[in-house]
């Protein structure tokens, strides 16, 4: 298979290229989404109008946008930092859920006499809940050496037959004519909200408070140095004697935490109660988030918002044009194989194969 | 007669630095030809343009006097060409036998022993055809690449540096088997930078110097200083000579044993002692416990707490951070990777070892810049500033910036492996030089180094490492070269008095 | 009595796709690549499949159809990686999302859509012998297929020359490059006939395991595949073993449940994935043992420009 281009190491990986190939992605996939809309028999323009313009029409749109974009802000940075440190959490989705459970739990002991001093106390159930589902994994990778791919993945699945067990069991609402979801959550118990007329909830300034903490650890704690060399050069932070253990654990509990605010912040806020579908697929839609932003804090708030877009987008596109609602699935998909392949050119470019006396015979 | 092998006007480039510029070069039937010249100087560049490893920018490559185009390994054996090389293309959890039949796609598998029985006769190379080549010495395994490359019926035998990892009863061997197939006709080039080697075996030695062919001589009427002029294009630059006692024991290892995970990680028993103001060097073949005892040596493995002492005090179990604390610093043998991280710049490369630039956990970047920028001005890095990746910079300068950040550490011991390994001659030079100012400021320096004229330079007093083994310690100007080499087999005298 | 038939046939039926997924994987990752998207071609392959059954009525173009869609995949995920150089474990999980994103979208029509009736399973007169007959020979075809394709697996690998140059590739793929081995078209192959594999498995699921569509209905089989090839190390014998093994354990919690047990059916479904994770951790206490025994380059990116 020889074809008359090929792929050259650059003598320096492109910087320019670094940050425009999310932006390339970002432009590709949304052009094989009007290319998707018109086999479906839509009119390409007016899908994408409806799938990127209209959730950024009006302030309540974009009120929506940062709601959205909260829990995968949240789970993105927490990755961030796995990746990173070269720590493969793919199991966020259900460090999600277990914080959603355990913050959700606190959430039930709320009764009209609660004061909002509950708030705080559910959030940090939440980043508990979370870091210890990610401590099983940690602790499974340090003790045993067992691949954290694997481990965190199947831990999403039993995270999320336990909530099922939960809410069909021990949490259910009695009122609730035998729906396997939880009671409603009380008024003190829901998150306060910040834009009046909106879903708009103290998840988002958190957040963004979140995202500056997360780029001050990586640019200038010793830790945040740690965890870059750790996953760069393995032998390099031997070299230097840091602990690679501890860059482990640290990674995992954090990005843990994280995930579980998360679910805390979903289940107590736009949500109200525990229902089996708390999650409609943020921790994995937070890895592709992650790559996106290319692992740093910022880019991580922009692929964010874009990866919230596309889940708003895909909604719209059901209730308007009658598509499927896994669109924004399918979506998610494609940016993320789009971005790998334009990342390609950061590293490598193209070059002719030199025709006539160095041809190929 | 028409050259078996004949290259006119190779060029090739990688980026700005030219690897081969306009070399022309032939090699007769039965001759056996030496590519002499330093790391560097484009001896594998040339050799990979011909075995289709690598493309040339220009000239053209021509087999029994037809122009031919090499455009992979593939086309080359096609031709006749076989290639050793440095770094061997074994496959190492399979056997030998299926090695050699990887290596030789005509024979079918069932006649694949017969064939390897045949040639193993014939030029003295035997091997056991069941066993794993992970389980095979170093001198075996190239046995095993020769065969391979042999079972093609090559014309042209090409050997990239073959004798770096033998000890000398090996290369005696190795020779007898090149003379063996240069006298049924094969063509055989011979890549080194060992000068006494090739005037042993070459008829022919062709110099490469940055990239050009200077000279063509033969290199029996020719001596080892003229030889390494036409290398090196200049007399070999002198090293400050020395004089003055040494004082304290610095470093002592007593009894220091490793078990690693692989048998060429194991240590026996190990114990020397090192003074301030004395540079005390270690020779011997890679892959004898080198990595180990370094690894020992720095923290990066620990152990029994007493097996290390540094200034009377039992470090042994500690890690490389409180070691550097005591005053014990380490150069790794690998740049990339282990003592810098490429990706990240030379300001982020000083606070890798750089244990001062952070308090409580934050990083003090200002103090990092200033000791950044004082590493490259004393050691004359060459580079863009100190943002600039640490993979950009070329092997002589990188290597100039580790020394520099360890030895403006001002260590009190220093344990360095391989010191000037790949790396240009003013480099070298610079290096050296500043491992000897160390040691005129009472430094205690562990040198490892395959470099036996390096090491003859530098050295106060050699010991040899030899299979989990070291040697008696020597003084330099004690022992001669072929002592030495008999010596790096293993073959050192017994002793019953204490190590000194 | 009945209960041990009904075990034995109920873990040969439900180790099959796993078993099939596992061989596909142990060829393509004994070339030295790690495709982790394993679990997206199977949902992907077991819509499509069942869309095929359902509009033609033929299972063995149904089949066909999954295996073609997992190949497709895999040659895709081998353009990706083998050509265009991305890393092995971000492409095999962006093929993971982009197929549960894919299938889903696809089978959104077909919820609760039925198949037509199947032809009768089973192996005629063996069938008929007390006990063994409906325990070991009542199957579909496929049951008895991926056996011998673990038998086939088996002999190519360790018997025939193509084997060899496979398991060299997969060692060091620089120096069968330096042997002249035409590294990425080997692996391209590879990746293929792993793909196929998965795809099988997938198609079996929705047409004949459970002859029905549901999103994610492949519940993280693929997952189990990967572990299991890892617990295996690579060998078909092996993995043959710990596919009825991991077969066996998930039809545990319907047989409990049989038994009168009284757990939470939730709590039981847990049972495969705790049995991964605790498998993997006493298989990977040893790393020295596992890097012996696994294709040396597994997942690491082989350039021949460079």
């Amino acid at each position: 298979m020889n074809l008359p281009l090929a792929l050259v190491p650059r003598a320096q990986p492109s910087r320019a290229l670094t940050w425009l190939s999310p932006v390339a992605a970002a432009v590709l996939t949304l052009a094989a989404g009007a290319l998707l809309f018109a086999l479906m028999g839509q009119d390409p323009i007016q899908g994408l109008r409806i799938f990127l313009v209209e959730p950024l029409a009006t302030q309540r749109g974009w009120s929506e946008l940062a709601l959205k974009a909260t829990p995968l802000i949240l789970c993105a940075l927490g990755l961030t930092l796995c990746f990173r440190a070269n720590v493969w959490n793919i199991g966020a989705e259900g460090q999600l859920i277990a914080g959603a459970i355990v913050g959700g739990s606190v959430a039930l002991l709320a009764t009209s006499a609660t004061s909002r001093a509950i708030v705080p106390a559910i959030l940090l159930a939440a980043a508990l809940g979370g870091a210890a589902w990610a401590a099983i994994t940690a602790w499974l990778r340090d003790r045993f050496n067992a691949n954290e791919i694997l481990v965190s993945l199947m831990l999403v699945y039993v995270a999320q037959l336990l909530l099922s067990w939960l809410v069909h069991g021990a949490l259910r609402d009695p009122q609730g004519f035998g729906f396997p979801q939880s009671k409603l959550f009380e008024g003190a118990a829901r998150m306060p909200l910040v834009l009046a007329g909106t879903r708009l909830h103290i998840g988002f300034p958190l957040a963004l408070a979140v995202t500056v903490g997360a780029w001050w650890l990586l640019a200038r704690s010793l830790i945040g140095f740690q965890l870059k060399v750790a996953g760069l050069a393995p032998l390099a932070a031997r070299y230097a004697g840091f602990s690679s253990r501890r860059v482990l654990w640290f990674v995992l509990l954090a990005s843990g935490a994280l995930a579980g605010v998360a679910g805390g912040l979903e289940a107590a806020g736009p949500v109200g109660q525990l229902t089996p579908t708390i999650s409609p697929g943020y921790g994995f839609a937070a890895i592709i988030v992650a790559f996106v932003g290319r692992l740093h804090p910022l880019g991580v708030v922009a692929g964010a918002l874009l990866m919230a877009l596309f889940y708003i987008g895909g909604e719209l596109a059901q209730s308007r044009l009658g598509l499927p609602s896994a669109l924004t699935g399918v979506y998610q998909g494609l940016l993320l194989f789009f971005l790998l392949m334009c990342d390609t050119f950061i590293a490598y470019r193209l070059q002719w194969r030199r025709t006539a006396k160095t041809m190929a015979t | 007669m028409t050259p078996r092998l004949a290259l006119t006007g190779i060029t090739k480039h990688y980026g700005d630095v030219a690897a081969n510029e306009d070399v022309t070069l032939a090699v007769m039937p039965g001759e056996i030809l030496a590519l002499l010249g330093e790391n560097g100087a484009g001896k594998s560049t040339l050799m990979k343009v011909v075995y289709g490893v690598a493309r040339p920018d220009a000239g053209t490559v021509a087999i029994d006097g037809a122009e031919v185009e090499i455009a992979n390994p593939a086309r080359a054996r096609s031709l006749g060409i076989a290639m050793v090389f440095q770094h061997f293309a074994l496959f190492d959890t399979l056997t030998v036998a299926e090695n050699i039949a990887l290596g030789a796609p005509e024979h079918p598998l069932s006649k694949v022993d017969e064939r390897v029985r045949e040639l193993s006769q014939r030029y003295g190379l035997e091997l056991h055809p069941e066993r794993r080549v992970h389980d095979l010495s170093v001198g075996e395994r190239q046995r095993v690449e020769i065969l391979r490359a042999l079972m093609s019926s090559p014309r042209i035998l090409i050997l990239d540096e073959p004798t770096s990892v033998l000890t000398p009863q090996a290369v005696d061997r190795l020779f007898e088997t090149l003379r063996q197939l240069a006298a049924d006709g094969v063509s055989v080039v011979f890549i080194s930078h060992k000068l006494d080697e090739i005037r042993r075996l070459a008829t022919r030695c062709a110099v490469m110097r940055a990239g050009r062919l200077v000279a063509t001589v033969d290199p029996r009427e020719q001596s080892e200083a003229a030889l390494a002029r036409l290398m090196l294009g200049a007399d070999p630059p002198s090293i400050a000579a020395h004089d003055s006692p040494p004082g304290a024991v610095a470093l002592e290892i007593a009894g220091l044993t490793v078990h690693g995970s692989e048998r060429r990680h194991w240590l026996h028993e190990l114990a020397f002692s090192v003074r301030c103001g004395e540079i005390l060097g270690i020779a011997g073949v890679s892959g004898n416990g080198q990595t180990a005892l370094m690894a020992s040596l720095a923290g990066e493995w620990s152990g029994r707490s007493d097996s290390v002492r540094l200034f009377g005090e039992p470090v042994g179990h500690l890690g490389p951070a409180a070691r550097r604390a005591r005053g014990l610093r380490y150069i790794p043998e690998q740049r990339l990777g282990h003592g810098a991280v490429p990706e990240l710049s030379l300001l982020d490369n000083v606070v890798l070892t750089g244990d001062a630039l952070h308090r409580r956990g934050v990083l003090h970047r200002d103090e990092a810049l200033r000791v950044a920028e004082s590493v490259i001005r004393a050691f004359d890095v060459r580079t863009e500033g100190v943002g600039a990746r640490a993979a950009s910079l070329s092997g002589g300068n990188l290597q100039r910036f580790i020394v520099g950040r360890e030895t403006l550490a001002e260590p009190r011991v220093l344990v360095v492996d391989q010191p000037t390994w790949g790396v240009d001659v003013g480099a070298a030079v610079a290096i050296r030089n500043a491992l000897i100012g160390l040691r005129s400021r009472g430094c205690a320096i562990v040198v490892v180094s395959e470099e036996i004229d390096e090491l003859y330079q530098l050295c106060d007093r050699l010991m040899v490492i030899a299979k989990g083994r070291l040697s008696p310690a020597v003084g330099a100007h004690d022992i001669g070269v072929d002592e030495l080499g008999r010596w790096m087999a293993g073959l050192w005298p017994a002793r019953e008095e204490a190590r000194a | 009595m009945e209960s041990f038939v009904a075990l034995v046939a109920t873990t040969m039926n439900a180790g099959t796709p796993l078993l099939l997924a596992a061989l596909g994987i142990v060829i393509s990752e004994r070339s030295g690549v790690v495709n982790l998207g394993i679990e997206g071609m199977m949902l992907v392959a077991a819509v499509l499949g069942f869309t095929v059954v359902h509009w033609t009525g033929s299972y063995g173009l149904g089949f066909v159809a999954g295996a073609l869609a997992g190949a497709a995949l895999a040659v895709l995920f081998g353009a990706m990686t083998l050509g265009l150089l991305t890393n092995q474990f971000a492409t095999g999980l962006a093929l993971a999302l982009f197929g549960a994103g894919l299938s889903a979208f696809i089978g959104q029509p077909l919820q609760g859509m039925t198949l037509p009736a199947r032809g009768h399973d089973g192996i005629p007169v063996l069938q008929d012998i007390p006990v063994l007959g409906p325990a070991l020979f009542g199957h579909h075809w496929l049951v008895y297929a991926a056996l011998a394709l673990a038998g086939a697996v088996a002999w190519f690998l360790f018997r025939t020359r193509g084997g060899l140059v496979l398991r060299a590739v997969g060692e060091s793929p620089e120096s069968a490059h330096a042997l002249g081995y035409p590294v990425r078209r080997i692996r391209f192959a590879a990746l293929a006939f792993g793909g196929a594999c998965a795809g099988l498995a997938g198609a079996y699921l929705s047409t004949v395991y459970t002859p029905l569509w549901s999103e994610g209905m492949v519940a993280g089989r693929g997952w189990i595949a990967l572990a299991l090839v890892t617990f295996a190390t690579w060998r078909p014998a092996r993995v043959l073993l710990g596919a009825y093994l991991f077969g066996g354990v998930t039809m545990l919690q319907f047989h409990l449940q049989g038994l009168g047990v009284e757990v939470a059916t939730q709590l039981l479904a847990m049972t495969p994935y705790l049995a991964t994770i605790v498998v993997l951790a006493l298989i990977s206490r040893n790393p020295r043992w596992i890097r012996l025994n696994m294709p040396a380059s597994l997942g690491k990116p082989f350039n021949p420009n460079a």
